[in-house]
């Protein structure tokens, strides 16, 4: 009796499932954003790292050892004036080669946007979330900095004035003044990057370039010897590194 | 047209699919694992592997044989001799001595919230994918438990409890080394440790002395302790990032540590980050055991640390030794990594 009612089940899902086919009217696309990374036109990965081989703009040489960001919010603007947010965020890894595409789970319809854009980092309201991922892997701001969490940790070493290797941490969080029970914040240091117009026909990966030595460039010639560890109390060299950041990314192709 | 046929495609495999189900396949009670409140909260769901289910009998068989010195080639050692539960389930010996009197080179690494461990890494240089391969490893050491798998097959088959145990706990009388350690696994699984002080504190459930308040600022301080980065936060109970990292102990290496396991001499002088839970029970520390106390390893960071070329970028001020921390900061720091301590872990 039960392998009766089973097989009527079965017959039924499958004429149901049938009727719809053909009224799918919308189009929708999947949005994949991929992230590559270069020190001005030369590509890095992670085989690149732990080796000083790079020089910064203010001629220091360097090495990476461990670079991850956060980006959010990818949206989506149309010229009515309305926006669609991609859910989800990414924690790019170039140290371990993770998540370098990020593929929203929702998709979009399809059409011509005016721009679209996404947060380095998370906007405040997202700061202020708690998110199970982001404290698995330890990327936490502490609470006397306004807690949250970081938008990047780039860390490496350069060659300082003594000849010698010594450490960086360049760590971009939201700066902070007054660390403590109630820090305050004196300009946001999240920012959003926009990759332009485009018209989505199809399933579509925007190819995103870091152009890594622009964190010490422009239009800040960043020294090292200066600014190298214990920035995240540092709300002045946070906003430098916010500046900064404003020309990393770029949009090489779209495909 | 062609709709009608599969429609009958389809309900001709369901009857078909149907003809099986009388097979009876053993199921084992389901173990529920208990995750604490601030697991749950704040970090991922732990690691469960599909191809070794938690079962209330699996874990009652892997209890017995982590406490069992049937595993060890001579019968008089098991698991538990170098993973004491009144220590965490580590050792106080800096090295631990197997059955022959030989001594390993590495500290034994308490055993608790192994589950958490995502890249499941395992030892101190992680030279091991997954709990249950990792237990595989001391049964067949020379200088551990000096035992062959082929040997403990024979033993525990032979035995007059164990061919029924692994039969309720995995449905068949035959034992090899594929269910002992997924059995093992199983148990390690459940030796979870989250009720220390610190974890009242979040839980609103106590207060912390000022000195401890303070040690915890310090801890997630960049400017002093920096702790953070490496040893979690109170929104991550871990206290470990589970990762590798030179941290200043050597300016050259005898034990090359991850790089010995990677091959890559940028990996050398790393080892994994120990979660600080428990440290009022786990000394000696770091993983050759050469700090006896943990104002010795507080002094490390403050102004013991070695310069090399792989040691962590995260490491500060190294050409001053290390952060530099007054007295009173790091009697504070002690009193909140003491904190961090569950005496109902080791008191089970």
């Amino acid at each position: 009796m039960k392998k009766l009612v089973f097989v009527f089940l079965i017959s039924c899902l499958t004429f149901l499932s049938c009727s719809e086919d053909q009224d799918d009217k919308i189009s929708q696309a999947t949005i994949t954003l991929s992230f590559s990374h270069h020190w001005d036109g030369n590509l890095v990965s992670n085989a690149d790292f732990n080796t000083i081989k790079f020089t910064n703009a203010f001629g220091t040489q360097l090495s990476i050892e461990r670079l991850r960001y956060l980006i959010s919010k990818v949206t989506f603007y149309k010229t009515d004036g309305s926006k669609t947010e991609l859910q989800g965020y990414n924690l790019v890894d170039v140290t371990n080669n993770q998540n370098l595409t990020f593929t929203s789970p929702t998709p979009i319809e399809t059409g011509t946007y005016t721009n679209v854009s996404f947060t380095f980092g998370f906007n405040n309201e997202d700061n202020a979330g708690n998110y199970q991922d982001l404290n698995s892997a330890s990327w936490n701001v502490p609470a006397a900095l306004g807690g949250g969490y970081h938008y990047m940790q780039f860390d490496g070493k350069f060659i300082n004035t003594s000849n010698q290797e010594q450490g960086f941490n360049y760590h971009a969080i939201r700066a902070a003044e007054n660390p403590g029970d109630n820090p305050t914040f004196p300009q946001d240091t999240f920012f959003a990057v926009d990759l332009g117009a485009v018209t989505i026909t199809n399933n579509t990966t925007f190819n995103i370039e870091m152009n890594i030595a622009e964190w010490f460039k422009n239009p800040n010639t960043w020294n090292l010897n200066e600014l190298n560890q214990m920035l995240m109390p540092n709300a002045d060299a946070q906003i430098l590194m916010y500046e900064n950041g404003l020309s990393v990314f770029s949009l090489k192709s779209i495909n | 047209m062609r709709l009608w046929k599969l429609h009958i495609i389809l309900i001709l495999l369901a009857c078909f699919s149907c003809e099986n189900e009388s097979v009876d396949q053993y199921v084992a009670t389901p173990y529920q694992l208990e995750i604490p409140k601030l697991f749950q909260d704040n970090i991922l769901a732990p690691v469960i592997p599909v191809d070794n289910p938690m079962t209330v009998e699996g874990v009652e068989l892997g209890k017995k044989l982590f406490f069992d010195p049937i595993l060890s080639g001579d019968n008089t050692q098991s698991c538990a001799d170098c993973h004491a539960p009144e220590n965490a389930f580590s050792d106080t010996r800096k090295f631990s001595d197997g059955i022959n009197g030989e001594f390993g080179n590495r500290n034994t690494m308490p055993l608790f919230n192994l589950a958490w461990n995502y890249d499941e890494k395992f030892f101190w240089d992680g030279n091991t994918f997954s709990l249950e391969h990792q237990a595989l490893v001391p049964v067949a050491d020379p200088i551990e438990m000096n035992s062959t798998w082929l040997d403990v097959e024979l033993k525990l088959q032979q035995h007059n409890e164990y061919p029924s145990l692994f039969e309720d706990a995995f449905g068949t009388t035959k034992i090899d080394s594929n269910l002992v350690t997924k059995a093992i696994a199983q148990f390690e699984r459940t030796l979870i440790s989250a009720n220390s002080k610190f974890d009242e504190y979040l839980l609103g459930q106590t207060n912390l002395t000022s000195e401890e308040l303070n040690g915890f600022n310090i801890f997630m301080d960049e400017a002093r302790g920096d702790c953070f980065h490496c040893h979690g936060s109170d929104k991550n109970p871990l206290w470990t990032d589970n990762a590798f990292h030179n941290n200043g102990l050597d300016q050259t290496f005898t034990d090359l540590g991850l790089g010995a396991v990677t091959g890559d001499p940028a990996d050398n002088g790393k080892f994994k980050s120990p979660s600080l839970r428990n440290l009022a029970f786990t000394a000696p520390y770091m993983h050759d055991g050469r700090f006896a106390t943990l104002d010795d390893v507080i002094n490390h960071y403050s102004e013991g640390l070695k310069n090399s070329s792989t040691i962590d970028p995260l490491m500060k001020k190294v050409n001053q030794g290390g952060v530099q921390l007054t007295t009173e900061d790091k009697a504070h720091l002690k009193a909140f990594l003491l904190s961090l301590s569950d005496t109902e872990f080791v008191g089970e």
